[in-house]
C-alpha cells in the first residue's frame, strides 16, 4: 500500500481520509523553532467535493488514493448509466449518476469529459468548463426590449434550462460557463 | 522553453533588507558588540531532534581519531561528512569563551525539509550574545532593536510567561498537568488532535518493563501535546498586532538555556511572536558543559528512537564550554519573517532574492 510522508504533502495530492479519496489544496507548514511541527492541510474531498481541513503530526505517514484524471469522450446515457470512451484505446466505461453531479445536463454525445478514476472506477466527471449547445426551446424575444437587458430561460439540446438575452432565438449555437451554468455569448455558425 | 531567471523578491523588498541589514549593524556598532563570521561547514552538527541539517558528502575518504569530551579515543568518521549549520550558535559560543566579549552575527543557515509560507530551507539569522545579561535584560535590548526598525504602528509589545499564558488560555499549569491532562484540556476546549497523535502511546496506564525509556516516551509526548497546544491556542490567542515575549519554557525544552536558579521545572528561554508568528529564541545559556552534555546525548537518545540520524556531537563545544563559558544571554532572530512583517508580503520567498530554489 503505497503511503506519503506529512514531508512529501503539496497541493494536488491525492490522498484518502476517513475511507474517502481527498485532493490536497493547500499545506501549511506549523513549526515552534526548537518543537514538534505540524502540517495543516486543507483538502477536497473527492466524492462529496466538500473542503475539509485536518492537522497532521509531521512525520505521520498517509495513504495514498490511487486517482487519476482521464479525459474521456461521452457516448450515451441508457439512463441508468452515462458511457464514456477513450479516444485512444477505446476502452468504455459507465459512470453512475452520483458521478456526474452536475455535468450531466451539459453534455452531448462526443464531449471530451475530465473523468477521475480512483481504483480504476469513475469517481467524478467533470464537463469542460465552455461547452457549446444549440438552443431547442425558448419564447421569441422582442425586439423592444434589448436596451433594457432583460432575460429569458432557453433549453437546451442537453436539457439544461440557462438565462439568455430576450434576442437568442430556437436553433441558435450558445457557448456556456458550465462552472457558473451561465450563458456567454453567441456561436457564429 | 521558457525558463525563469527573475528574482522571486521585488526590488523595493530587497532595498528594504539593505536598510534593515545597515540599520541592525548601525544598532550594534553604538552598543559595542562586535560583528563577527564564523563557518557555515561544521564536523559536528545541532543534534536537536526536531532540527534536521543538511549533510553534506565529500568525496575524500578519510578515516582519524576523535578524543571524546570523556577523554577516550574514537574513531569518528570513515568517510568525511560535514554539516550545513542551522545556527550558528555553536562557533560564537567559542568565540565567547575565548574571550570575545559582546558578538553578533548576521548569518546564512540552513533547515532540511522546512517549506512553507513562513519557511524556507536556507534563510537569514541575526544572532547576538550579551555577557552579564539574563535573558530579561536581552529581551529589553530585542525591544529596542525591534521598536526602531518597525513604522509606529508596529511598536506595541507585551511580556507573558509559559506558565501564565496557559493558566490564562486554558486553565492548566504546564508543570504540573501531565500528558492525560493535556489531552483532556485540549478536548475540553475543543481543540483537534492531530492525526499521529491519537494512536497507542497516548494511554496514560501504559507501564511496561523498560523503566526509563517509558518515562522519557512519556515526556517526549508531554512536549508534543504542549507544542500543540501551543500553536493552536497560546501562540494564536496572542494580541494580533503585537509583539509578544514568551518566556521560561519548561525545562524539557531548554535546548542550551540554563535552568531557572528558584525552579528546576522551568529554563531561562524566550521566544519572541508578532501576532502568532515565532520570530526570534533566546536562552539566558547554559554554561555547564556536563549537562550539555547530557543534552546532546539525550537528543541523539531521542534520535535514536525515532529511527532519525544520530549527529556527531560538537565536542570543540563542550571543551569550550569546560573551559569557561561567561554568564551571558543569546538570541537568535529570523531576519526574513521579520523583513515580512515590514514588507506585508505573505510568503517569505517576496522576500528573499531568489526564494524559489527549493520549490518542488
Amino acid at each position: 500500500m503505497a503511503s506519503y510522508s506529512t514531508n512529501e504533502f503539496r497541493g494536488g495530492l491525492k490522498l484518502i481520509l476517513d475511507n474517502d479519496p481527498c485532493s490536497i489544496i493547500e499545506n501549511e507548514l506549523v513549526k515552534p523553532g526548537k518543537g514538534q511541527a505540524f502540517n495543516r492541510v486543507k483538502l477536497r474531498n473527492l466524492k462529496t467535493g466538500r473542503v475539509l481541513e485536518r492537522t497532521f503530526k509531521s512525520g505521520e505517514s498517509v495513504e495514498a488514493a490511487d486517482v487519476i484524471d482521464v479525459e474521456m469522450e461521452f457516448s450515451y446515457n441508457d439512463g441508468e448509466f452515462w458511457y464514456f470512451m477513450d479516444p485512444v484505446t477505446y476502452e468504455q466505461i459507465a459512470a453512475p449518476d452520483s458521478a456526474m453531479v452536475d455535468s450531466g445536463k451539459w453534455i452531448k454525445a462526443q464531449e471530451l469529459c475530465t473523468v477521475t478514476l480512483w481504483n480504476g472506477a469513475p469517481l467524478v466527471v467533470a464537463a469542460p468548463n465552455f461547452v457549446e449547445l444549440a438552443v431547442t426551446e425558448t419564447d421569441p424575444g422582442l425586439k423592444g426590449d434589448t436596451a433594457q437587458g432583460g432575460t429569458k430561460p432557453a433549453t437546451l439540446e442537453s436539457g439544461a434550462v440557462v438565462k439568455v438575452p430576450l434576442f437568442i432565438e430556437e436553433g441558435e449555437m450558445l457557448k456556456i460557463d458550465t462552472r457558473s451554468g451561465e450563458y456567454v455569448s453567441r456561436v457564429k455558425a | 522553453m521558457h525558463q525563469n531567471w527573475q528574482p522571486t523578491a521585488s526590488l523595493q523588498n530587497i532595498k528594504i533588507r539593505a536598510r534593515i541589514l545597515q540599520a541592525i549593524r548601525a544598532f550594534f556598532a553604538e552598543r559595542n558588540v562586535l560583528e563577527v563570521e564564523t563557518p557555515v561547514i561544521s564536523n559536528a552538527a545541532v543534534t536537536d531532534p526536531q532540527i534536521e541539517s543538511f549533510q553534506i558528502e565529500s568525496f575524500q575518504v578519510e578515516n582519524f581519531q576523535v578524543e571524546s569530551f570523556s577523554g577516550q579515543n574514537h574513531s569518528q568518521h570513515h568517510q568525511k561528512d560535514y554539516y550545513l549549520q542551522t545556527s550558528p550558535e555553536f562557533y560564537m559560543k567559542r568565540l565567547l569563551a575565548a574571550g570575545s566579549g559582546d558578538i553578533f552575527q548576521l548569518a546564512k543557515v540552513f533547515r532540511d525539509d522546512e517549506n512553507g509560507r513562513y519557511h524556507i530551507p536556507e534563510f537569514s539569522m541575526l544572532e547576538w550574545y550579551r555577557v552579564g545579561f539574563n535573558h530579561h535584560q536581552l529581551m529589553d535590548e530585542m525591544q529596542s532593536l525591534i521598536s526602531g526598525l518597525m513604522p509606529e504602528e508596529k511598536k506595541h509589545f507585551q511580556r507573558i510567561s509559559y506558565q501564565q499564558a496557559f493558566i490564562n488560555e486554558l486553565q492548566i499549569d504546564p508543570f504540573d498537568a501531565d500528558v492525560h491532562a493535556l489531552k483532556q484540556c485540549a478536548q475540553k476546549h475543543n481543540i483537534e488532535t492531530p492525526q499521529g497523535m491519537d494512536d497507542g502511546g497516548m494511554d496514560d496506564g501504559g507501564m511496561d518493563d523498560r523503566g526509563m525509556d517509558n518515562d522519557r516516551g512519556m515526556d517526549d509526548d508531554k512536549d508534543i501535546w504542549l507544542d500543540w497546544l501551543m500553536v493552536e491556542k497560546i501562540a494564536a490567542g496572542f494580541a494580533k498586532n503585537s509583539f509578544t515575549f514568551l518566556y521560561d519554557y519548561p525545562a524539557s525544552q531548554a535546548s542550551l538555556a540554563r535552568l531557572d536558579k528558584d525552579d528546576a521545572r522551568k529554563a531561562n528561554r524566550f521566544e519572541l511572536f508578532y501576532g502568532e508568528l515565532e520570530l526570534a529564541n533566546g536562552y539566558y545559556e547554559l554554561t555547564d558543559a556536563n549537562e550539555q552534555a547530557q543534552r546532546f546525548e539525550s537528543d541523539n537518545e531521542i534520535r535514536r528512537q525515532r529511527q532519525q540520524k544520530t549527529m556527531p556531537v560538537d565536542y570543540a563545544l563542550l571543551a569550550a564550554l569546560q573551559s569557561g563559558l561567561p554568564d551571558c544571554s543569546g538570541v537568535a532572530l529570523g531576519i526574513d519573517r521579520l523583513l515580512m512583517l515590514l514588507t506585508g508580503v505573505g510568503h517569505i520567498k517576496e522576500v528573499i532574492s531568489f526564494g524559489d530554489e527549493f520549490e518542488r
